[in-house]
């Protein structure tokens, strides 16, 4: 049994929160610092013809007014965008100079006196513009709008030979739309020149250290290790704080440099909408056929993916798009394709689940609408369908015990059960006909998710553990706390391994000059890799100290064991040594180390890129939910009543955090299913802040009943694995089939606004 | 284009000040910028996101919509204020950390106060009272279960009899 890891711990970093005293990115001064104003453009598309920043640089209190031609070294980072447009914006939120002052005020005003004359051009706004041969192309260096390296496939069986075999074939398309992640905390940075060399040091609400580290030396014509990055405090972040903030740390380090002062820089809300990335928008057209039996033998999908004007994780998503789009079903023929288009637009970009929300909204409406056609229930064909223990899975992975659980079937029928889904959902068909015209209505889904990174990228992580001589454990990641809750679970690990008490761990904010590159911290990878990482250091420690005290007590090391802050014989156990004294007999008896770096290199996952088969992934989570709403057909508007959610993610390391994940989750699926929408008109953004993004408050949440599956899966620390996008995947595809059961209309686009439920489409086009 | 500065005084947190700010300076800045309490966040500025959540006489208000002009002989309490001397949390402070109510914390210190107003009109609310009462601040990550059985469990602690801080 364990001591810490598996129980419901506090979080170590709630006393800061709840007394005021944690301090995020806007908290955070610096004597002498500038305030830094970006000026952005005013055309979805244009050339721009000249910019006049004499009058701005003349305002009393302005210090320098920065254009394109100031960035010392390149000015296009990752994903071609521009740290400040030159000649030409190519979407509404391009940055074409920034202003510092002395204080925000002047700042702002001074932005308003940058005078830029532009020639406004004609643009491509959508997807189906930019699929268009010969369209208007964003990007004059290629040759058409698609997004390099943004083709993902998967080819499994013979799809021409499966559609044969069918007997029943449905065709049909999903789209969704863009969304911001909507944290709470708007972005916030602060670079100070550093104070002993050439270089920047950059604090703020970073998700990405390392990104931002690499791209900023770039702008600077610096070496990398010429600029150190460290987090501040984030208020939630989804996979939002990295392109805007990338784009806001380049533009203040520039600064920075020149000035000698400490700039900072704080969005606001219509800046943060304006400029960070959103959801990709999809277009999902599918094909299915199946057996009258209700087995499905061939799945076919073209998928076109909307990117905006720069883009850099659309050959990141449409990868893990492409092994997700079969849905969590053995299926023998498979064609998936996945192609990110450019458009003159607001941008695509990681946000809680990446791809997956998209997917799964298609796939899990299609299911439902197969199972309609076979006249069978929703619980039916996924039962029939679903991947069980033994079965190959698209990729060609086998489902194992003890390898790869395969525990969907169990959770089906279990959720049905609980929810009484089938007596409901038949009972509600038949009130669809009477005069209320309030309806109820329950829906159903299903997921699986690969863990981590798998074939995406390198899933490396790097962790530093270190011991004082006070028994004090510093514990420090390469990868971000957001508010996940990761650095709990990872003080959870080291403490479990060390058998000490969790009041020893502190935990230091991620710093690029103390960790190791670890890569992003994104696909849920912050328990199954940063987590793996910590226990490799902490295991070093324990080693050493072991190693120690096998002297001191005289035995062998294997006979060792480190519980409740002692370490002791396990034949003699009644002669214990406290923690402290190894460790003090360690570096002031004997002058070792107790620091270790935990490096965990999962391996790369072989796939083939012509099939796009192979291991994609080194484990699965699962998840299925079950959602009941109440609709009024004379109005359209949805109250979600209840969810319902089972999710199968290994070992909890805090089964307290791990549920607050999913009830997180869930409300980002219910606001994205109902609410959501960034609107853009001719590539004009229409959606500007709170009042116009509505994203769902106390008043329209329901309550959530959440169970957490638990299993035997070796690849994670503990048997842990991914938590933190299953939560959100399944809610839309699940709402819009309660919605379907409910009135006997399918919709086929998000959100699930008055005007989609009510007319069938919207009217906001 | 300098705006003449007026006087402000305010108490804070059981303390007087006087201050000198431009009357156009909104409450929210002042309590930043003026009074180093950074516990007060700004979200959207717009009155729609209840991160600046403060309470002013009383009421749990958005401290970006009003002016400081408007807050003269106010009474104000922030999230700082909630602590007593020897550092005591209040038993909103300790039941949100005890049911896992906070994530990434940016909207805690506008939620509690918000559910601070709330048990001191009503000691034992509703489940559905809860929901209304913090439907005015926004939180994106904990799709607010946990908060509200934060606050049912401070309504708890309070008709215990616990510690009573600024309550």
């Amino acid at each position: 049994m364990y001591k810490i890891v598996n129980k419901s711990v506090e979080r170590i970093d709630v006393y800061e929160k709840v007394t005021g005293k944690a301090k995020y990115g806007a908290d955070l001064n610096c004597g002498s610092q500038l305030y830094a104003k970006t000026v952005y453009s005013r055309y979805p598309h244009a050339k721009i013809l000249k910019i006049d920043t004499k009058e701005a640089e003349g305002l009393e209190g302005v210090i320098m007014v920065i254009t394109a031609k100031d960035v010392p070294g390149n000015n296009i980072m990752f994903g071609k965008f521009p740290v400040l447009a030159q000649n030409e914006v190519k979407y509404i939120g391009d940055g074409v100079a920034v202003v510092a002052a002395e204080s925000k005020e002047i700042a702002e005003k001074a932005a308003k006196l940058v005078r830029v004359e532009y020639e406004e051009l004609p643009g491509v706004f959508d997807l189906e513009e930019a699929k268009v041969e010969n369209s208007k192309r964003v990007h004059s260096e290629i040759e058409n709008n698609f997004i390099e390296h943004s083709h993902h496939l998967l080819r499994s069986g013979d799809v021409e030979k499966g559609f044969k075999e069918a007997e029943v074939i449905l065709e049909r398309t999903y789209r969704t739309q863009f969304v911001d992640q909507a944290y709470i905390e708007p972005e916030a940075v602060i670079v100070l020149p550093d104070p002993y060399k050439i270089g920047v040091e950059i604090h703020g609400s970073i998700q990405n250290p390392y990104t931002i580290r690499e791209n900023v030396a770039t702008v600077l014509g610096l070496k990398i290790n010429q600029v150190r990055v460290i987090q501040s405090t984030i208020g939630g972040s989804f996979g939002g704080k990295d392109e805007s903030v990338m784009l806001m740390a380049a533009r203040c380090a520039v600064i920075a440099l020149k000035t000698g002062r400490p700039v900072k820089m704080v969005l606001t809300r219509e800046e943060s909408f304006l400029e960070s990335s959103k959801r990709h928008p999809f277009q999902a057209n599918y094909k299915i056929g199946a057996k009258k039996d209700g087995s499905i033998v061939a799945v076919e999908n073209k998928v076109y993916v909307q990117g905006g004007a720069y883009n850099n994780k659309a050959s990141f998503a449409n990868w893990r798009a492409s092994i997700h789009a079969a849905g969590p079903y053995t299926i023998p023929h498979i064609k998936t394709d996945i192609y990110g288009l450019y458009t003159h637009t607001i941008y695509g970009g990681a946000y809680r689940g990446f791809s997956a929300p998209q997917m799964v909204f298609a796939t899990e409406s299609l299911i439902d609408e197969l199972a309609e056609e076979l006249k069978m229930s929703p619980q039916e064909i996924r039962l029939k369908n679903c991947l069980k223990p033994g079965d190959e899975m698209g990729t060609g992975q086998i489902l194992l015990p003890g390898k790869i659980p395969a525990p969907l079937e169990k959770m089906i029928r279990e959720i049905c059960r609980k929810t009484d889904f089938e007596s409901k959902r038949k009972k509600y068909i038949q009130e669809r006909e009477g005069f209320n015209p309030l309806k109820k209505g329950i829906g159903l889904s299903c997921t699986f998710r690969g863990a981590g990174l798998g074939g995406e990228g390198i899933d490396t992580a790097s962790a530093t553990v270190t011991i004082d001589i006070d028994g004090s454990i510093l514990i420090q990641s390469g990868l971000v706390e957001m508010g996940q809750g990761m650095r709990t679970a990872h003080a959870q690990i080291v403490a479990e391994v060390l058998g000490v008490s969790l009041d020893r761990i502190t935990f230091g904010n991620t710093d690029t000059a103390v960790t190791m590159d670890s890569g992003a911290t994104v696909a849920s990878r912050g328990i199954l890799a940063g987590g793996n990482a910590m226990l490799i250091a902490a295991t070093e420690l324990l080693q050493r100290l072991h190693q120690q005290a096998s002297i001191m007590l005289n035995c062998n090391i294997e006979n060792l064991i480190s519980e409740n802050e002692f370490i002791f014989n396990k034949s003699k156990p009644d002669k214990k040594l406290t923690f402290e004294e190894v460790v003090k007999e360690c570096l002031k008896g004997q002058g070792l180390s107790l620091s270790a770096q935990g490096w965990y290199n999962p391996g790369p996952e072989k796939l083939s890129p012509e099939t796009g088969r192979g291991k994609a992934y080194p484990t699965y989570s699962y998840g299925t939910a079950v959602a009941e709403l109440r609709v009024d057909v004379q109005t359209g508007k949805i109250n979600v009543e209840k969810i319902t959610a089972a999710y199968e993610i290994g070992k909890a390391i805090n089964p307290q955090i791990a549920k607050s994940q999913f009830y997180g989750g869930i409300l980002q699926g219910v606001g994205y299913a109902i609410m959501e929408e960034m609107r853009t008109k001719d590539g004009y953004l229409k959606t500007k802040n709170f009042d116009d993004f509505l994203i769902p408050s106390s008043a329209d949440m329901p309550e959530m009943e959440v169970t957490i599956y638990e299993s035997d899966d070796p690849v994670g620390p503990f048997g842990a694995k991914s938590v933190g996008e299953l939560g959100i995947e399944l809610i839309a595809p699940a709402l819009a089939n309660a919605l379907y059961n409910a009135t006997g209309k399918r919709i086929r686009e998000l959100p699930l606004n008055l005007e989609r439920v009510l007319l069938g489409k919207t009217l906001k086009k | 284009m300098v705006t003449k500065k007026i006087e402000l005084n305010i108490k804070v947190n059981n303390k007087d000040y006087k201050l000198l700010v431009s009357p156009n300076k909104r409450l929210l800045d002042v309590l930043r910028e003026d009074l180093g309490l950074n516990g007060v966040k700004e979200g959207c500025g717009i009155g729609e996101c209840g991160a600046c959540t403060i309470v002013m006489n009383g009421k749990n208000i958005c401290s970006c919509m009003v002016l400081a002009g408007q807050a003269e002989g106010a009474e104000i309490i922030t999230i700082e204020g909630l602590t007593g001397p020897e550092g005591e949390l209040h038993p909103l402070q300790e039941a949100f950390m005890e049911t896992g109510a906070v994530q990434c914390g940016f909207c805690t210190p506008g939620m509690i106060l918000s559910s601070l107003v709330l048990l001191r009109n009503n000691p034992s609310p509703t489940k559905e009272e809860i929901r209304a009462a913090i439907s005015g601040n926004f939180c994106r990550c904990t799709g607010y279960q946990q908060i509200i059985e934060a606050v049912q469990l401070a309504a708890e602690k309070m008709r215990k009899g616990g510690v009573k801080v600024n309550g």
